[in-house]
């Protein structure tokens, strides 16, 4: 429809052929240069009974049009905040954003009232939610719940919304789409009832789509199965995707670039292969080395002693710097300032420092 | 869906024997006959007595005639009164108390559901603890209690209101609050904690995330999950309003079966009190079978158990 | 991230490795408490809660001293003193027989907060037994046991009740038998839901072979979170054990004058209340519902305070 290059399947030239063809090798010598969404220096603080948590403390990054950026961390350590944030869905009024911005496409989405920010929610921007169980609602069918959106936001018929929908189902991988809109949630197994999320989140065709820990809740070789629909997706549409997860399985599969987050900070962030083949913070060194590598066989995993910080109150240095082996007194009393390493690829750091590095020499 | 409703229905037939034989022992583990006492020189209640009990038959005989007249709506004769049966006075009080407590139940579904989701939606707000606060206190006074305050304050003292019977509408309204109110608390109670938890799902926070309207996402996503446990409490709910009308009708002087009932007690009217006491239990069963029948409605996941298809 | 400029007069001293910190970093974590003085600690927290306690306190010492040290004579008729207001010798004025409603009042409560009490103690012995079998054995036995649980829970239970109690006559035994035949059974269901996690927990435990350690961690944890929900059962029971009493008084089948309850005292101040002897009626219908109010924000606060989910 209109400007908007989301092409049903049956329309597309050899549609089985893209899917066999894994995306990602075309995607390899990519580069993106638009700039879609703009985070900026994003405070956002939550009141509870103890205290309260700073959960983001400064978050800034860059998504480009069309790629996948991969936020990984700890969980506690912001992610899913962040993606809250840029939806509009962080719970008031115990959530606050105390600052900073959002701006897509220009448009800064902290300053929109409810009403407007609506017009955004499941229009624009869209979102995946981590257990797809409990995603959708029980008691309505998912025929109904997947027009409702655009029923909602487009002036369109019940027939021509009953249309799509079942269009879209058929792209996502659900067989007999007409007459599973009548079912309910659970008459659909789990990998299905992803599949239905992910279908509700593209029905108006959305710029950018948020997903939030989608293949956690799921096992191994569905895992696999909703990655490549996710690829596909882009393929077909040019959506811009952020995946939050702390699996970095899924993140060499499918991101372009990632956004490493620790303490409600982005503490490093890079193309995937500046971020995998030379990491320069010492948490995402910890983080990779924790993970199993199928071509280091020999080589033990190392989990990353001691638990994050605090966030009631965060400590004024590094948050990493107790569990960091190359901790300086530095790291403890101020916060540093971020080294720009290639035109993409940038840390928070005392380490990229120079005094340090003649300390450490160079690692 | 058919299995479930004949499932539950004989449930209910099991529990309406239960409460028969029950009456029926309870009856007969009374040295003696219940109505030794009151044998009076009356022939008429005598020989009701003995057509109905079949007093001059072995037990058994007298159990199986006693369910045959309870299987055809026959539920015996009074001592007190010689002419009148049960059937009689259930015919002349009944309609008059399922008026009452329809009106009740209305009045109390419809506030209920409101205050517990207006509570639920502003969280923590001054609603949430002027309906919370008007809920615990509503739970904790009695219906018998209220009712008294009413007429005391706004019939007497202030002549606002018709202070008893149930001849107009203008008369219905001191009952229905005093009966009304208890159930609306609790309604209101359990619809505010099953809406906050429904609230914290993610399927609230993906209706959200669609940018739906707040109506929408209230009436159409919250709600109707929210109000799966009203559902399930609306049987002891009916229960409560129906021993509810009991002391209602007594004070405010309501001409309905729940009066006839409370005077049958204190006559020790015992045929009266026992016949009452099936009718009423076979009533509400068959209430709570409604109920059932109408949650597997609500919730698909009891409709079509078992077919847990997947492609 | 934040891109403030580099700071130039950083000492070059602070340019050190350190040892790591790993232990501080631990150490971070916000003490546990048990579970016990959490929940207690939270439970004061709840303002309502620990007025409702309070209340009960008080009322439990007046109902046990009062009619002790009082000094108005409730067994024989007074017409001298018949129906008088509120005055300083008598605080809540009399009745139509000239006894101290006051005295009466205290009387009253014994007997309410016994039924309640004891109805609930029973509840919980029985519920134990019945859910206890039923959970523990589990298999057919349980099935069974539940289908029976299932049909008595649709038994309207103040219908049977008022059966039981014309068939025995009113007395304080025949209340609280009649109360209990009907009220275990929600107490059995909770039991048997308790019962089911315990055994979930046994197996993990013992699959994880924590040794002697056990006996600590069903004390430490598992009997801490099951007895909760049996202890705020308990704690509900009471005001709906109260309330049935007064309901089954208000309908004549309450226990009689001189030591009355609650409920027989306001029955019995009924037909007088237009003829402006409110204080008949006033003060049993306050301690009822101030009792019943108490019993219920203290459940409720319990409730509040003893679901691990809601720890925060």
């Amino acid at each position: 429809m209109e400007s908007r290059k989301f092409a049903p399947i049956d329309e597309n030239q050899g549609g089985t052929a893209v899917a066999q063809e894994p995306a990602r090798l075309r995607k390899r010598n990519k580069t993106f240069t638009d700039v879609m969404l703009s985070v900026r220096d994003l405070h956002v603080s939550f009141k509870t009974f103890g205290g309260e948590v700073q959960a983001l403390r400064g978050v800034s990054f860059d998504l480009y049009k069309g790629e996948t950026l991969a936020i990984v961390g700890e969980s506690g350590c912001g992610k899913s905040v962040t993606a809250n944030t840029i939806m509009g869905l962080i719970p008031k009024p115990a959530g606050r954003i105390k600052n900073g911005n959002v701006l897509f496409k220009g448009k800064d989405l902290t300053k929109l009232d409810k009403s407007e920010m609506r017009k955004v929610q499941g229009v624009d921007i869209s979102m995946i939610f981590q257990d797809p169980m409990t995603a959708l609602n029980p008691t309505l069918k998912i025929g109904e719940q997947l027009t409702e959106g655009l029923r909602t936001h487009q002036k369109v018929s019940k027939t021509e919304a009953r249309q799509k929908a079942i269009k879209l189902l058929e792209v996502v991988g659900i067989p007999n789409p007409e007459e599973r809109m009548k079912q309910y949630p659970h008459q659909f197994s789990g990998g299905m009832r992803q599949r239905i999320v992910i279908a509700i989140a593209l029905i108006c065709e959305p710029e950018l789509l948020i997903a939030d820990e989608p293949t956690t809740a799921l096992d191994v070789t569905i895992q696999a199965q909703i990655l490549e629909l996710f690829e596909e997706i882009q393929e077909r549409t040019g959506v811009s995707i952020i995946l939050i997860t702390h699996d970095l399985g899924v993140v060499a599969k499918i991101a372009d670039r990632i956004a490493v987050m620790y303490a409600g900070k982005v503490i490093e962030i890079g193309e995937k292969r500046e971020v995998f083949y030379s990491p320069q913070h010492p948490y995402t060194k910890g983080l990779l080395a924790s993970v199993p590598r199928l071509d280091l066989k020999e080589e033990e995993l190392q989990p990353i002693e001691g638990t994050p910080p605090d966030l009631f109150a965060p400590p004024i240095g590094c948050p990493f710097t107790a569990r960091c082996p190359f901790a300086m007194e530095v790291c403890d009393r101020i916060y540093p300032a971020t080294t720009g390493l290639s035109a993409t690829h940038a840390v928070d750091c005392w380490l990229q420092d120079e005094r340090a590095k003649k300390v450490f020499g160079h690692n | 869906m058919a299995i479930y409703i004949v499932k539950r229905f004989f449930m209910m037939i099991a529990t309406i024997l239960i409460i028969a034989t029950l009456t029926f022992f309870l009856m007969h583990s009374i040295p003696g006959s219940p109505f030794d006492e009151e044998r009076t020189s009356n022939p008429t209640i005598q020989a009701n007595l003995e057509k109905f009990y079949k007093l001059d038959q072995p037990t058994h005989v007298q159990y199986i005639h006693y369910l045959k007249s309870i299987a055809t709506f026959d539920f015996g004769p009074s001592i007190k009164k010689p002419n009148d049966s049960v059937n009689k006075l259930l015919a002349r009080g009944f309609p008059i108390s399922l008026e009452l407590g329809m009106v009740t139940i209305l009045v109390a579904v419809i506030s209920g559901i409101t205050l517990g989701t207006f509570a639920a939606l502003r969280h923590n707000g001054i609603i949430d603890y002027a309906a919370m606060a008007f809920a615990v206190v509503g739970i904790s006074v009695p219906n018998f209690v209220l009712a008294t305050v009413l007429i005391q304050q706004l019939a007497v003292n202030w002549n606002l209101l018709p202070p008893a019977t149930w001849s107009s509408p203008l008369h219905m309204i001191l009952p229905t609050l005093a009966l009304a109110t208890g159930p609306t608390a609790i309604i209101a109670r359990l619809t505010r904690s099953s809406m906050l938890e429904v609230l914290t799902q993610d399927y609230m926070k993906m209706a959200r995330a669609k940018g739906l309207s707040p109506m929408r996402i209230v009436l159409r996503h919250a709600l109707r999950n929210a109000l799966m446990p009203v559902v399930t409490i609306m049987g002891t709910m009916l229960a409560g309003i129906l021993t509810g009308t009991f002391v209602i009708e007594k004070i405010f002087a309501i001409p309905g079966m729940g009066k006839y009932f409370v005077e049958s007690i204190n006559n020790r009217d015992y045929p009266v009190i026992m016949g009452s006491t099936v009718f009423y239990s076979a009533f509400l069963v068959f209430m709570l079978f409604l109920v059932d029948i109408v949650y597997g409605f609500l919730d698909p996941r009891i409709k079509l158990h078992r077919k847990e298809g997947d492609a | 991230m934040v891109s403030h400029q580099q700071n130039v007069q950083i000492p070059d001293e602070w340019f050190q490795q350190k040892g790591k910190d790993a232990e501080k970093a631990e150490s971070v974590v916000r003490p546990s408490l048990s579970y016990w003085k959490d929940a207690w600690r939270r439970l004061r927290k709840n303002k309502m809660a620990m007025g409702g306690l309070v209340f009960l306190i008080i009322l439990t010492l007046f109902a046990i001293f009062a009619p002790i040290l009082s000094p108005h004579n409730i067994e024989t008729t007074q017409y001298a003193n018949q129906n008088l207001p509120p005055s300083s010798t008598h605080w809540f004025g009399t009745d139509d027989k000239g006894w101290d409603v006051f005295t009466r009042t205290w009387h009253g409560a014994r007997v309410s907060l016994f039924v309640g009490v004891a109805a609930a103690l029973i509840d919980f012995f029985i519920g134990i037994i019945y859910g206890g079998i039923s959970g523990y054995k589990g298999g057919r036995t349980d099935t069974i046991m539940m289908r029976i649980i299932e049909i008595l829970y649709g038994l309207p239970h103040l219908l049977v009740v008022i059966l039981l109690m014309v068939i025995m006559g009113p007395s304080l035994t025949t209340i609280i038998v009649a109360l209990t035949i009907t009220g275990w059974v929600g107490m059995a269901r909770i039991v048997r839901g308790q019962v089911l996690q315990i055994k979930n927990y046994e197996f993990v435990t013992a699959s994880k072979s924590f040794g002697a350690k056990t006996p600590r961690i069903i004390r430490k944890n598992l009997l801490p979170n099951t007895m909760g929900p049996i202890i705020v059962q308990m704690t509900l029971t009471v005001p709906s054990a109260i309330f049935a009493e007064a309901f089954l008084s208000f309908i004549g089948l309450g226990i009689q004058a001189p030591v009355a309850s609650w409920g027989v005292m306001a029955n019995d101040a009924l037909p007088v209340i237009l003829s402006g002897h409110w204080w008949r009626l006033f003060f049993p219908a306050f301690f009822i519902s101030m009792t019943m109010f108490a019993f219920n924000v203290l459940g409720d606060g319990m409730q509040d305070a003893l679901d691990p989910k809601l720890r925060g």
